[in-house]
């Protein structure tokens, strides 16, 4: 069953990153304020002003 | 704070909108026709394209990665531009991953009806298309991770957080599952064999459900469920926890899959004990998201995009429990290889994916075209029709699975088994009929929904580029350098993608590691040998032709099993097997032990009628192996293919291969004309017969004393 060590590897590697997103989550303070981050998704759209514009977007402050 | 002024691209979510309807009802069409193929086997309308074997594959691909597929990308595109405030990172790719996915599906579609199979269920996209499939999801993931990098909210929201799994765990399952060998420009051999192969499917196979059917959909259900109700979820920590609860659990249950098979004992049980825990997240979710419409249900009574999202999140929670209880070892040996699987998988497909892609598309498609729904009601017509048909769908076949699974185990008081393999079959086509009825409601359901969508779109304008304004990230957040770090890579999107090369390239690395391995597959079993040249060329057509969709080749160490079939499988018997065909359905009888047990005449009159030999089959005819020639050109390729991957056949025997192939074929020319058969040699049905007729026969050739030290051999 020699596979398994390939299995072992490739879910190791993703168990790793997934490691490390959970670590850099909880330093970035991802999970320090549970109230808003529910609440905000809610308003976002909430003056939806109908314009067209075909060009891509250009950020200003790069 | 200045605010910064962007545009959301909604033509892109609008195009992955029209993609989910139009391959939805494709692959509904393609499931309905295989639904009736089962119980009127004339209805493949004698075409090798349209048989079963060819257009169940086409259509669990269509559901799966056609009609999901594009709606995870519809959720991801509209959502992750509004949860991250920011456009897409660049519509060029946008455009790319849009026409390179359609053109993958479009390409599957014909290469499968075509008969170009890797024969590995959910996978079954030959490598052309496999490299294909890798570099679009690339592109997905620039694009995504892009958008992230440049939002202007410094939180993620957790349907980011599910999105950023999917793509991690689909790229590793997607490239270590596709590890193969091609031998023409089209066609190619896996690179595992045997018991490895079914492992590395079956733990592909589950991950496909966990990482594509699921993650995603929950990301989608916690972006879109709270907007549909307008009151955030019930509980935000829950969703946190139950996310990497989920993840974490998910990739090591799928030996499940093969339970009571020649996996190792300790593989199994390892599958077993995590699909019962994988029950607490799953209902984690499901729970989490019926709870935040507490106090809302009156909005359920009057919105029809609610109600598919209650029932979506019903029948995921119903699925998520059924699936730890089909784990169980002594349920799992009931249930497996009948309708048991193909209920509980729809209850899934057909509830939570369908029921939730119905209700984005309800909701988003007006928001988008800036005009109200055509129809509520007609909406809540759909779901009605929808929730009908999959309670017609579902029940008969559980019925249906568990009534058969009975009947094979039933013995009479004098010890023989009860039912002839063919009486269970038609005892449940009753069963069979009612499922297509449901399977037609549901389908008539979706109709409903083009024409309603359809209405509502003449009646807006689509808004491609929605304004949205939001201040820019603030400059300082926590630590200087990881800022610095963040900004350096922001501005350069070139640097950005060679990284993800690199990280990519490690998908490589991993690749070498079976090259390796695959020496150490030694067999186990001595008098198990490679296949002849012709049995090796019938096999590929057993492939080509999906026999494995119906036929198992794989005896449990069950008493009834043993009496139907005779010896159980073992390990060591499938060395040589690139790819595996366990199969994981018994519509028709196990083939593991069929070699020998019929005079090669019966195969050839049972290919070309199978109704002449065994009256009331729902097996197709295949009267298109007694024209086809088998194509001996390939047939060095194919032995030098075999020989890098390890099956000995002595050196530089690719150039005598079809020499032996035509001796082995007149033979059996001859056999068949003692029963005044009169076929030419070069047939395929020659090539199958042969095929067929080795199947399982190898450990026959052992005496019993060896065959005990193999099965200890094997074990190991």
């Amino acid at each position: 069953m020699s596979v398994i060590i390939v299995l072992l590897i490739a879910s190791i590697s993703v168990a790793a990153i997934f490691l490390f997103a959970f670590l850099w989550s909880v330093k970035n303070g991802q999970y320090k304020d549970e109230i808003s981050p529910p609440v905000r998704i809610l308003f976002d759209d909430a003056t939806p002003t109908v314009q067209q514009q075909p060009t891509e977007e250009k950020n200003t402050n790069e | 704070m200045q605010l910064e002024k962007f545009y959301y691209d909604n033509k892109i979510v609008k195009m992955f909108a029209y993609a989910t309807i139009f391959w939805g009802i494709i692959g509904m069409l393609a499931g309905l026709w295989v639904a009736i193929d089962l119980y009127y086997p004339t209805a493949n309308l004698g075409l090798p394209y349209t048989t079963f074997g060819r257009m169940r594959p086409v259509h669990t691909n269509a559901v799966i990665f056609a009609f999901v597929g594009n709606g995870i990308f519809m959720g991801v595109y509209y959502s992750l531009q509004r949860l991250c405030k920011a456009r897409m990172f660049s519509d060029t790719l946008s455009k790319l991953h849009f026409w390179g996915w359609q053109l993958i599906i479009a390409f599957g579609a014909l290469t499968l009806l075509s008969g170009y199979t890797t024969g590995k269920e959910y996978a079954e996209l030959e490598w052309p298309l496999d490299i294909a499939i890798a570099v679009v999801w690339i592109i997905f993931g620039i694009n995504m991770f892009g958008t992230i990098i440049k939002r202007r909210e410094s939180h993620l929201y957790v349907a980011i957080w599910f999105y950023i799994a999917t793509w991690v765990t689909v790229a590793m399952l997607h490239i270590v599952n596709s590890f193969e060998i091609p031998f023409s420009f089209i066609k190619s051999y896996s690179w595992y064999a045997g018991v490895q192969d079914a492992l590395v499917q079956w733990w592909y196979g589950h991950n496909a459900v966990a990482f594509f059917l699921t993650t995603p959909y929950l990301g989608v259900m916690y972006y879109f469920l709270p907007k549909a109700a307008n009151r955030p979820i019930y509980s935000y920590r829950l969703s946190i926890i139950h996310f990497w609860a989920l993840i974490f659990l998910y990739i090591w249950a799928g030996p499940h899959h093969l339970l009571y098979t020649a996996l190792p004992d300790w593989a199994q049980s390892l599958g077993t004990v995590f699909s019962i825990m994988l029950l607490l997240p799953s209902w984690g979710g499901m729970l989490n998201g019926l709870f935040t419409l507490r106090g809302a249900w009156d909005k359920v009574r009057e919105d029809p995009v609610l109600k598919f999202m209650v029932v979506a999140v019903t029948c995921y929670g119903m699925a998520t429990f059924e699936g730890p209880m089909l784990s169980l070892k002594n349920v799992n040996a009931i249930s497996h290889f009948t309708d048991w699987t193909i209920a509980h998988v729809h209850i899934g497909a057909l509830g939570w994916n369908g029921f939730l892609t119905f209700g984005v598309l309800y909701w988003l498609i007006p928001r988008i075209f800036n005009t109200p729904l055509y129809s509520k009601k007609l909406a809540t017509t759909h779901f009605w029709i929808g929730t009908i048909g999959i309670v017609l769908y579902a029940v008969p076949l559980y019925w249906a699975g568990f009534t058969q699974a009975l009947m094979w185990k039933q013995f009479t008081p004098d010890g023989h088994l009860k039912y002839q393999f063919l009486e269970t079959v038609t005892h449940i086509l009753p069963m069979y009929i009612t499922r297509s009825i449901g399977g037609t409601l549901y389908l008539i359901g979706a109709f409903l929904m083009v024409y309603n969508l359809w209405k509502t779109v003449a009646a807006g304008q689509l808004v491609a580029n929605e304004a949205a304004e939001a201040p820019a990230l603030p400059k300082v957040i926590e630590t200087h350098s990881k800022q610095y770090w963040h900004r350096w890579i922001e501005a350069r999107p070139i640097q950005m993608l060679i990284f993800s090369l690199i990280a990519v390239a490690i998908g490589g690395i991993i690749e070498m590691v079976p090259t390796f391995l695959v020496k150490s597959n030694v067999p186990t079993i001595a008098s198990v040998k490679p296949y002849t040249p012709l049995e090796l060329q019938g096999r590929d057509i057993y492939v080509r032709e999906g026999c494995y969709l119906c036929h198992s080749q794989m005896i449990r160490p069950f008493r009834d099993e043993v009496a139907r079939y005779g010896e159980y499988s073992k390990a060591g018997e499938f060395v040589y097997d690139h790819p595996f065909q366990w199969g994981s359905k018994r519509t028709g009888p196990d083939l593991a032990r069929i070699g020998g047990k019929y005079p090669d005449s019966w195969h050839f009159n049972h290919m070309l009628d199978p109704r002449s030999m065994s009256p009331g089959s729902i097996m197709p005819a295949y009267t298109w192996l007694f024209d086809n020639k088998i194509d001996t050109s390939l047939t060095p390729a194919k032995i030098r293919a075999m020989q890098t991957l390890g099956v000995p056949y002595p050196e530089g025997y690719d150039k005598q291969a079809n020499k032996d192939l035509e001796a082995q074929a007149k033979s059996i020319k001859e056999t068949l004309k003692k029963d005044k058969i009169d076929i030419s040699s070069n047939a395929e049905i020659v090539a199958l017969i042969a095929y067929l007729q080795r199947v399982g026969t190898d450990i026959k050739a052992q005496s019993t004393a060896n065959n005990a030290t193999a099965i200890t051999n094997n074990n190991n």
